[in-house]
């Protein structure tokens, strides 16, 4: 089930400069286990004129306790800025759950390695704190390009080991996520990674390269609807043909895609 | 409660507010956001003879007011379209319109006439108007004789309703409308999208794939207001207007100036539940202003 609300503004919370931690108060009528990880949803900017679309949020993480619904945004433009200028007890309209997410049901899929970079570890969140409750192994490992980069690392460390990697080397291991020592060090039956198209690209092709058959990437393609009917927001599937990362995605094993180092 | 029904031809529609080709993909996409049976109708995907790719993306870009696409009329075929969505469609209060488009006046006959086999279907709208496809759509619908060829073509395949979406990118859209007449329409709605473009300044290019794009959205709706109304000047048809419709007082605008009923397009994407909206916000306001019968404010201006 999709809903539209106008939802409150529990908490808003400034991980750091340029980012915001939005917290939104679910209505009795959501069931909060339904909200897969990894699915999002639609945002409409309020007081934000040169804003007409929706902007597509990854859902960060489903507090069942206080049934809020966490959304991590980056303030990129107009839209984004305006999500920042939010106050508790506000209201924002929002589309959700949309899309199919990460797999929490794999069979004999004990140990699970989640690469995020940037922004794009949001939904890591969420996802691995549901395979923690269900008794499998989660490995997170986190990139950016400096230490500041790195948000949430006390709430991922709930529900996992947390690996680090930064480009200037200020914290964890210096360098890509993809040439982290663990990779080397210790074996995963799944890989789920979310950030910059081509850091996932890359991660598909290690995960490859090291022999583990199952890995899942979230996409951001730019979108209109959400829904599947503007279908704007295709990417190429591993037959050649156009399916809309909103519906058939956001999530998507990567031999569903034309992606390469699977091939 | 005032009097919603209109006709379109020989369709009866139990009220004004359909939605758009390519925005509210087969209907099943918004179920749990807009009961179907209330919506007067909805116009289904753009569906040609032999399914389609599309173009590459990236085919959106948002602008002040819309957006643009060149989504390239992207879909699986009319075969599937009967075989698979069809069935699910059936049994519904509102009207389901097939939207068909073609390479030559020859491909649109032969999708249309694979529609007209389907008992549940009363109307086909032909898109003589797609500005993302190179070989047909738009080619047609930008010169008389072309939107006549095709409606020629199709009005000896198809019995039923036949409505042709018009293009606003033409010099004289009233003379479009009426070559259209002369062949045999039934209706013509309009507009289809404006053909605009967007530049990345950083990457120095087009924001979509193939350089140019539709626009939509509320930013095309004084542009469609004024062709409605030129075009309801110019033929005796009944009108369906679009573009850029976001509430039901936009929607009397369209109906005031001559359009029969009107289509939800770009707005679907802002609110999924916007149809409702716009159904229940003109029998409102037809209640608030005393009026009976949504027919009492058709075409008021002049």
């Amino acid at each position: 089930m999709k809903y539209s609300h106008s939802l409150v503004v529990a908490a808003v919370e400034r991980p750091r400069e340029g980012y915001v931690l939005l917290k939104l108060r679910l209505p009795a009528e959501v069931s909060l286990s339904d909200i897969e990880p990894g699915q999002f949803v639609e945002l409409l900017a309020p007081r934000a004129p040169h804003t007409f679309l929706r902007r597509p949020i990854s859902v960060n993480f489903v507090d069942y306790a206080d049934r809020t619904l966490w959304l991590l945004i980056h303030e990129v433009g107009e839209g984004t800025r305006a999500f920042s200028a939010l106050s508790p007890g506000d209201k924002l309209d929002c589309v959700y759950a949309l899309g199919h997410g990460f797999p929490i049901d794999l069979p004999e899929a004990e140990s699970y390695l989640l690469v995020g970079g940037g922004v794009g570890t949001a939904p890591l969140l969420y996802y691995g704190s549901l395979l923690h409750e269900q008794g499998r192994k989660v490995t997170f490992l986190l990139g950016g390009r400096r230490s500041v980069d790195l948000m949430q690392l006390d709430d991922f460390g709930r529900y996992g080991r947390v690996c680090l990697t930064t480009e200037d080397g200020s914290t964890g291991e210096r360098g890509f996520v993809t040439a982290h020592s663990v990779w080397a060090t210790e074996h995963f039956d799944v890989v789920a990674t979310c950030g910059p198209k081509p850091m996932m690209m890359a991660v598909a092709a290690k995960a490859a390269e090291v022999g583990i058959d199952s890995c899942y990437a979230s996409l951001e393609n730019l979108m209109a609807c959400g829904l599947g009917a503007c279908l704007c927001c295709v990417e190429k599937n591993a037959d050649g043909h156009n399916v809309c990362v909103c519906k058939e995605g956001p999530v998507f094993n990567v031999r569903q895609l034309s992606w390469q180092s699977y091939k | 409660m005032a009097k919603l029904q209109v006709n379109i031809g020989a369709l009866s529609l139990q009220n004004p507010v359909l939605t758009a080709s390519g925005t509210f993909g087969y209907g099943l996409e918004f179920a749990d956001f807009v009961d179907l049976n209330r919506l007067g109708g909805f116009v289904v995907k753009g569906t040609t003879l032999r399914p389609r790719e599309g173009n590459d993306y990236p085919r959106m870009a948002e602008t002040t007011g819309g957006m643009l696409n060149c989504v390239g009329l992207q879909n699986p075929g009319v075969e599937h379209f009967c075989q698979h969505i069809y069935p699910q469609l059936k049994g519904l209060k509102s009207e389901v319109i097939v939207n068909v488009s073609g390479s030559s006046p020859a491909d649109y006959a032969a999708c249309a006439r694979h529609i007209d086999a389907l008992e549940e279907v009363h109307a086909i709208e032909l898109n003589i108007s797609c500005p993302n496809v190179k070989d047909g759509g738009m080619a047609f619908g930008v010169t008389c004789e072309g939107a006549a060829s095709v409606v020629r073509e199709v009005r000896k395949a198809y019995s039923k309703t036949l409505i042709v979406k018009l293009s606003p990118n033409v010099t004289d859209i009233a003379s479009i409308a009426r070559a259209v007449e002369a062949e045999g329409a039934d209706a013509v709605s309009l507009i289809n999208t404006l053909m605009g473009m967007s530049v990345d300044i950083e990457r120095r290019c087009s924001r979509l794939s193939i350089g140019t794009g539709g626009l939509s959205g509320p930013c095309v709706k004084p542009v469609a207001l004024r062709m409605v109304s030129q075009v309801a000047k110019a033929v005796k048809l009944p009108i369906i207007g679009l573009g850029g419709i976001m509430t039901a007082e936009d929607a009397i605008e369209f109906l005031m100036v001559g359009a029969t009923a009107v289509q939800i397009g770009t707005a679907n994407f802002i609110d999924p539940a916007v149809t409702m909206k716009v159904v229940d916000g003109i029998d409102r306001w037809l209640d608030d202003h005393g009026i009976a019968d949504v027919h009492d404010i058709i075409g008021v201006i002049g």
